[in-house]
């Protein structure tokens, strides 16, 4: 697979938070959970446009700001009873650095 | 890893809530089998009642369709009655056969009518009222017969003998006892009751002892009582209680005394056999509601999920009948006895009768009849046991928890129409919520604000969505329990996990996240910030402040707006200004393109729509400390003009507002804390409205406390009159400590004061002298550690790099 595209390192994402990643016109939000896992989304919450990228990140899913929908990190769907969902990117870690596509 | 296999006996509402608790608790655990003896799915049993009357059919209350099972991977096995439970081989056997083994098993067996042991007992058109075949057979009859006959003045009694009466039937209730409802009513109540359903043309027969059923060619054909009288009946509907149905468990060895015997956990003498519903004996007691059966449901979910903290201790239960156009409600002790005392309201002309018993100053019993707006608040108090002393006076017209504004002034849903507005922020009609409660099954007030988002925001209405739900549900209605969890990751309170932080010294979330086991690797959005605000606040200096657990506002220290861009508040002591500030404010402006500039409510200036990543630059450039106008934390102390100025004047306002502003700014708080100084009585800075309110007298200073100008409206309460400037500090230093120690997070000043009362507030601050002293030290110790978080993240490092946009 081609095209991965080197962020940041590991460390710039505190855990259990997050960091916006600006790609031309497409603000992406990335999460990195308590395990060390980093996860990318489209900073759009499916609900209104909420910053995901402002949000709590919480086991799995991150909490918008805005009005508290939970939206999954792996495939960006929001979690019952709300329904939308926002595009996830995928995200690789390599010796200690963040790697994603888009 | 081969799944557990968990096996359910029973098909009801008690068993299928606690198999979507186990699912959403620990979904891949089991491999799921359930038998259900009746041919249908899930429905929503107490919606019976409705059905009979024909106000909703059996597809409005279905629950979980076939296909719900199916999505979930269970096995449903429907019309298979399981007769016999093997212990030792770890089978349940069904009446054709069918065979399943278990790891675990969970019996949700129900209960049957009890069913009079009367000669002629077997005729036809002799049933009780339990499941929708009975309905069903109800509805039969009354298109073919007349006289229907109701043996029991109970709750279900008079449900079955409305729907039958909006059928078209004659019908006639007949009852042992003095009065209707003797279990749920005095006899005040219930004669009201019974002139009301007279009205609607139900016949009641009391204290009439039947002695057998008269049958006519094979068909019930009358009543005869113990009095020698007789009454026609083509139809007898038993409604005189209920048996757990535990002759499955008895026949497999299990220990049962009315009903299943289970302990706390819900399991029953066999450990891997599990009980819960109405086949249950908890503690002696079976319940017959929907609300403990819930309750039971969620502790025995958590058991099968291995998680093994939650516990089911009994529960308090209250009844409402829901005859459409009757209103009654009871919990608790109503009919009094020794050493207790009543306050009653009668008036039987208007229809109106309410009965509170009041024991040690606490609400031990309520009885309402005609007017129940307030049961859910009378039985609130009652399950938390609150001294009651202080409001007595007005304690039987009610409180309105509703808000006051943004449902057209409405306060009882009762009175409102479908299409009127009920949750004024997300624009959520009452027809939306009943329609929801309906179709999903919602019993919560939770559940209403996940399904339509009515009360999710500013909460005013809860109150209103709480009476829908008490309407649409009737007698299975039952208020959230007053000791409510944190929230679904834990089963501690507010109170409890604030014990643990202090008695512990735990010091940071994960520590006290394990020491507590949190049922969810790291909480969810709304308990780490509690618990992050809890640590800070009982360990300052000490405990680690985590910015992750803290909501965005207050991590990037400004407000976010609906387009992802802040706003910048800067402190203004007092609410005073100068030139020089202005001048560089304007100049801020003009730099960052600031496209909206306003002046609060709070007499502070509030620049809008300005980018994350220009934040830090926009805080260098002003150069003044942070107005924390986005913070769980002292916002802003409102000023008048005072006596340097002001020809009315009393006292130096101005100067009192900045001192309590320096003294008090950075202090956290459970939520947004106000002040506001005036003057004088004529109050301009509007002090009777905030968390804490001065107004200087000739003599001195009165202090308020507990206002609150937002969703409801409260008026501050007078705290105390002193006479100099270092004591009004010391006294709001000391109340707001004490609110920082012991409230609930996101509680309001006047939501903690109504749960303590004032009182207690002016026995820790007024009465005790040392103690007020040593709550000032605490604040002040808390407030010294605290630094000016712009000025740290105007200049480079770490703090900084929330603020920096990656690029790629």
């Amino acid at each position: 697979m081609e095209n991965w595209l080197k962020v940041c390192s590991l460390e710039e994402i505190p855990r259990l938070g997050t960091r916006q990643l600006k790609h031309g016109e497409k603000n992406i939000a990335l999460f990195r959970t308590d395990d060390d896992q980093v996860f990318a989304l489209l900073d759009r919450c499916p609900h209104k446009s909420g910053p995901l990228s402002q949000g709590i990140v919480c086991g799995r899913h991150v909490t918008c700001p805005l009005h508290n929908w939970n939206i999954a990190l792996e495939d960006g769907k929001a979690m019952a009873p709300d329904v939308g969902e926002t595009s996830p990117y995928p995200v690789k870690i390599e010796s200690g650095s963040v790697f994603i596509r888009l | 890893m081969q799944k557990l296999k968990l096996v359910m006996v029973g098909n009801g509402m008690a068993g299928v809530r606690t198999l979507e608790e186990v699912l959403k608790l620990a979904p891949d655990l089991y491999d799921i089998t359930v038998f259900g003896a009746e041919p249908y799915a899930n429905y929503n049993r107490i919606m019976l009642s409705p059905v009979l009357a024909g106000e909703q059919t059996i597809q409005d209350i279905m629950l979980n369709d076939v296909d719900w099972y199916a999505e979930h991977g269970i096995r449903l096995h429907l019309n298979k009655k399981i007769v016999k439970i093997d212990r030792k081989a770890r089978v349940v056997v069904a009446a054709d056969g069918t065979e399943a083994g278990y790891d675990r098993l969970i019996l949700a067996t129900g209960s049957t009518p009890f069913i009079l042991p009367l000669p002629g007992n077997d005729l036809a058109g002799v049933i009780g009222f339990r499941d929708i075949h009975d309905v069903d057979a109800m509805v039969a009859a009354s298109q073919q017969h007349k006289h229907a006959v109701v043996i029991g003045g109970g709750l279900l009694g008079l449900e079955a003998a409305n729907g039958l009466k909006l059928r078209g039937m004659d019908v006639t209730v007949v009852h042992i006892a003095e009065y209707l409802l003797e279990r749920q009513l005095d006899k005040t109540a219930a004669g009201l009751l019974q002139k009301s359903l007279e009205d609607k043309g139900l016949k009641f027969l009391l204290q009439k002892q039947t002695e057998q059923i008269v049958g006519k060619d094979g068909r019930v054909a009358a009543l005869r009582f113990k009095d020698g009288s007789e009454i026609p009946a083509d139809l007898v509907v038993m409604a005189v209680g209920i048996r757990p149905n535990s002759a499955l468990a008895e026949s497999a060895g299990i220990h049962c005394s009315r009903g299943v015997v289970v302990n706390d956990t819900m399991q029953t003498y066999d450990p891997r056999i599990y009980a819960v519903g109405e086949c249950v004996n908890h503690r002696g007691i079976a319940y017959g509601l929907v609300a403990p059966l819930f309750e039971m449901a969620k502790v025995c979910a958590n058991h099968l999920a291995q998680m093994g903290i939650g516990r089911y201790v009994g529960s308090v239960t209250s009844t409402k009948l829901k005859v459409t156009g009757i209103d009654l409600f009871s919990a608790g002790n109503f009919s009094g006895g020794e050493n207790t005392e009543d306050i009653v309201l009668s008036d039987p002309m208007g229809g109106v009768y309410k009965k509170l018993v009041l024991q040690d100053n606490k609400l031990v019993g309520a009885c309402l009849y005609g007017d129940t707006v307030y049961g859910a608040w009378y039985f609130q108090l009652l399950r938390e046991g609150r001294d009651v002393a202080d409001i007595r006076d007005h304690l039987m017209f009610g409180q309105s928890h509703v808000g006051d504004v943004g449902h057209q002034g409405q306060n009882k849903a009762a009175a409102m129409s479908d299409e009127m507005e009920v949750c004024g922020c997300n624009g959520v009609c009452k027809g939306d919520i009943v329609k929801a409660i309906k179709l999903n099954g919602l019993f919560t007030v939770d559940d209403v604000k996940k399904h339509t988002k009515a009360a999710s925001s500013c909460g005013s209405c809860t109150g209103l969505v709480e009476q829908i739900l008490a309407s649409t549900l009737g007698g299975d209605y039952s208020p959230a329990p007053a000791a409510k969890s944190m929230c679904g990751c834990t089963d501690y309170t507010h109170e409890e996990v604030r014990a643990v932080i202090r008695e512990q010294k735990l010091l940071s979330i994960p520590e006290a996240m394990e020491f507590m086991q949190w049922r969810t690797p790291n909480g969810c959005a709304s308990c780490r910030p509690a618990l992050n605000y809890y640590l800070i606040s009982t360990w300052p200096r000490e405990a680690k402040d985590d910015p992750q657990s803290r909501f965005i506002n207050e991590r990037a220290h400004a407000n976010i707006q609906k387009d992802g861009t802040y706003s910048v508040v800067p402190r203004m002591w007092g609410g005073l200004t100068n030139a020089a500030d202005l001048r560089r404010i304007a100049d801020v402006a003009d730099k960052y393109a600031v496209p909206m500039i306003r002046v609060t409510g709070g007499q502070r200036i509030d620049l809008f729509g300005i980018k994350k990543e220009d934040l830090p630059g926009v805080w260098a450039d002003l150069d003044m400390p942070s107005g924390h106008a986005y913070g769980k934390a002292l916002r802003t102390v409102k000023t008048c003009v005072g006596s340097e100025f002001c020809r009315f004047g009393t006292q130096n306002s101005t100067q009192m507002g900045i001192d309590l502003e320096k003294a008090f700014y950075k202090m956290w708080a459970p939520h947004k804390v106000k002040l506001a100084v005036s003057g004088c009585p004529r109050n301009c800075a509007e002090a009777a409205i905030k968390d804490v309110g001065v107004i200087g007298v000739d003599s001195g200073w009165e202090i308020y406390v507990g206002g609150n100008g937002g969703i409801k409206t409260e008026v501050a309460e007078f705290l105390v009159k002193v006479k100099t400037a270092e004591e009004v500090l010391e006294y709001s230093g000391a109340f707001l400590q004490l609110y920082r120690e012991e409230a609930r997070y996101l509680d309001r000043t006047v939501h903690w004061l109504q749960r303590v009362g004032l009182d207690y507030v002016k026995k820790k601050v007024l009465e005790d002298e040392a103690g007020r002293k040593a709550l000032y030290a605490r604040l002040m110790f808390a407030v010294q550690g605290e630094n000016d978080p712009w000025r740290e993240r105007a200049v480079a490092g770490e703090a900084r790099r929330e603020f920096e946009v990656l690029t790629v």
